[in-house]
């Protein structure tokens, strides 16, 4: 940190950054934005705790998934059978159940009738899968390109199943959580939307507080450290499979919640969730944002996902140039995302050849 | 003096290659030993055989009468035996502070790590460390922008934190200077005593200054053992090693 552009970092304005944007996206953003608007935010807000996660494990840690859709999900999935049982009058099914001439309901469904299951259902289904994958895959030393490409198949296995799982989870169709009632009121309505809101930039708020406190510590080095030089941790006595799994079923977890989240402000969850693609983009919005930087992360996601909407909504063919444009430009020009690119001087920067830039 | 480690019969076969050939080799308390050989002699794997990165095709590795076969590096290193690499390998985007702490808190949980703060004593031990390799001015500054020289010390000072009876440490002094390369030498013996350090280098100059009993390996087995000047003295090790270093310097 002797490079003379630390002075950004230490400016007022940098420090209380994050609790400014907090101010504005809590208070301010809910008072302008119509309903429509502050409901795409919002999405994008609880996109942001799946690429917490992302970070943590590929910023931090060095571990690229390409999977991440298949916590994400599960977790959209553990929250929406809730939301289908919660509309029902006792004895009923979830109406898709009757297409399919199924007459009772499966074994799996029941405990997602009770609240207090499906709350820990969101988060701990995730992490369970994501540490027995995490563990096996570790266990083995199964590194870099590998394990992304693992990930990957792991994700179109579960893409798949849940493609054709009609009788069991509707299939492809996936299950609509706007038109459930979640404390007597329609969960697509506009108040209860407005409610999902909050709740999401309070859970991102912690999502945020959490991996902050989990990489500023003896823990976070460690990671740093298995990013850096996996060996010279193993030989300085430490187990790198018991830290990556740990640290991999952690970023299950934001990332079910991040899923929940999204699903009910998006009314529906489905395979698509677990569509290749999806998990690709995740990716993109932090190294975009910047790996390695928790608020680029965020960041990363929200600015990607509204670049993404509201070019969508004028120029819909052009989307997909345009974040491919910008996954290069990162890759090329900007290793460490805007956020990083920011904190090392941003434009002063443009002014100094590269081989001044490094330390 | 009761025997530390031994190696004995050890065979590593790599698709036929026999990088180390019924290779045997003891090490007591407290000694200080240098290993010297040509390039291909199989240095490097005779402690990748020790620290559990390879496993020998026949042979028995014993620390403290105990085998290492089978187990993995961590667990090996977590019995008291530390390892410093070829090139200087040390986390480049941690402080030098941090990663002392991250050695002399070796092989903690994720829970501990999470959970507990530095022990004062830990802490007071990397303060001293710091001081002795003479980094204590730099402990704030990123280990990837410190010097080959410092990168070299840093490490040793790592392996050192984690206080292990047996200290493996390959090619300490490559591109140091002259005076880094004396301060190294000092070092290790200070260290042997209290520790058992084996030492593996191609400098002559630094393994004279270590006055150390000295093993040349040739071809995957122990060609001969003795001071530095039976060994320089030695014809076979003249053809084999110190004959070529005229050739190629």
């Amino acid at each position: 940190m002797n490079s003379p552009f630390v002075s950004a970092r230490a400016t007022p304005l940098f420090r209380y950054l994050p609790w400014l944007i907090l101010l504005i996206v809590a208070i301010v953003l809910p008072v302008i934005l119509p309903p429509f608007r502050l409901n795409l935010l919002g999405r994008f807000l609880s996109l942001g705790i799946v690429a917490l996660g992302i970070d943590l494990i590929w910023g931090y840690t060095g571990l690229l998934s390409l999977g991440q859709g298949i916590f994400f999900a599960l977790g959209g999935y553990a929250l929406g059978m809730y939301l289908q049982l919660q509309s029902l009058a006792p004895g009923e099914l979830p109406e898709f159940f009757g297409l399919y001439g199924v007459k009772s309901m499966p074994a799996f469904w029941q405990p997602f009738s009770s609240g207090l299951f499906t709350f820990f259902a969101i988060w701990v289904i995730p992490a369970f899968v994501a540490g027995i994958l995490g563990f096996l895959v570790f266990r083995n030393r199964i590194r870099g390109v590998y394990f992304s490409i693992l990930t990957q198949a792991a994700l179109l296995v579960f893409y798949n199943f849940f493609n054709g799982q009609q009788k069991l989870i509707n299939g492809t169709n996936g299950l609509k959580t706007d038109t459930a009632r979640f404390l007597g009121e329609l969960v697509g309505s506009d108040a209860m939307q407005r409610g999902l809101y909050f709740l999401t930039v309070f859970i991102l708020f912690f999502a945020w507080l959490l991996c902050r406190w989990l990489i500023k510590g003896r823990f976070g080095d460690a990671l740093i450290a298995l990013r850096d030089d996996e060996q010279r941790m193993r030989f300085t006595g430490y187990n790198p499979a018991v830290y990556k799994t740990v640290v991999f079923t952690i970023a299950g977890a934001l990332a079910g919640i991040s899923g929940a989240l999204y699903t009910v402000q998006s009314g529906i969850v489905s395979p698509q969730f677990m569509a290749a693609p999806f998990s690709i983009e995740m990716v993109i919005w932090v190294a975009v944002g910047g790996r390695g930087t928790l608020v680029g992360a965020i960041l990363g996601a929200v600015f990607i996902n509204f670049a993404k909407s509201l070019i969508s909504e004028q120029l819909p063919e052009t989307w997909l140039f345009i974040q491919g444009g910008l996954f290069l430009l990162v890759v090329t020009a900007l290793p460490d995302g805007l956020v990083g690119w920011w904190r090392n001087g941003g434009f002063r920067n443009l002014l100094v050849p590269v081989s001044e830039q490094e330390q | 003096m009761n025997t530390l480690l031994e190696l004995k019969g050890v065979t590593v076969s790599f698709d036929g290659f026999l990088a180390l050939n019924d290779l045997n080799l003891k090490l007591t308390s407290g000694e200080l030993r240098a290993v010297i050989g040509p390039n291909g002699a199989g240095k490097t794997t005779f402690l990748d055989v020790i620290t559990g990165k390879v496993q020998p095709s026949k042979g028995e590795v014993l620390f403290r009468g105990k085998s290492l076969i089978g187990k993995p590096e961590h667990h090996i290193v977590r019995l008291g035996i530390g390892r410093k690499f070829q090139t200087p390998r040390v986390i480049e985007n941690l402080s030098c502070r941090r990663n002392l702490e991250l050695a002399v808190a070796k092989g903690s949980s994720p829970l501990k790590l999470l959970f507990s703060n530095l022990p004062n004593k830990q802490r007071d031990r990397v303060q001293q460390l710091l001081l002795q390799v003479g980094l204590a001015s730099h402990d704030q500054q990123l280990a990837g922008g410190l010097s080959h020289g410092q990168k070299q010390w840093l490490e040793i000072a790592m392996l050192v934190a984690q206080d292990p009876d047996l200290l493996l440490v390959d090619e300490p002094v490559a591109g140091l200077s002259d005076e880094e390369t004396a301060h190294t030498a000092a070092l290790l013996k200070d260290l042997s005593g209290s520790h058992t350090v084996l030492v593996i280098e191609h400098d002559m100059d630094f393994i004279r200054d270590l006055q150390a009993p000295v093993t040349v390996l040739h071809e995957g087995h122990v060609l001969c053992e003795g001071s530095m000047e039976e060994v320089q003295a030695d014809s076979r090790v003249i053809d084999v090693y110190l004959g070529r270093e005229d050739v190629n310097p």
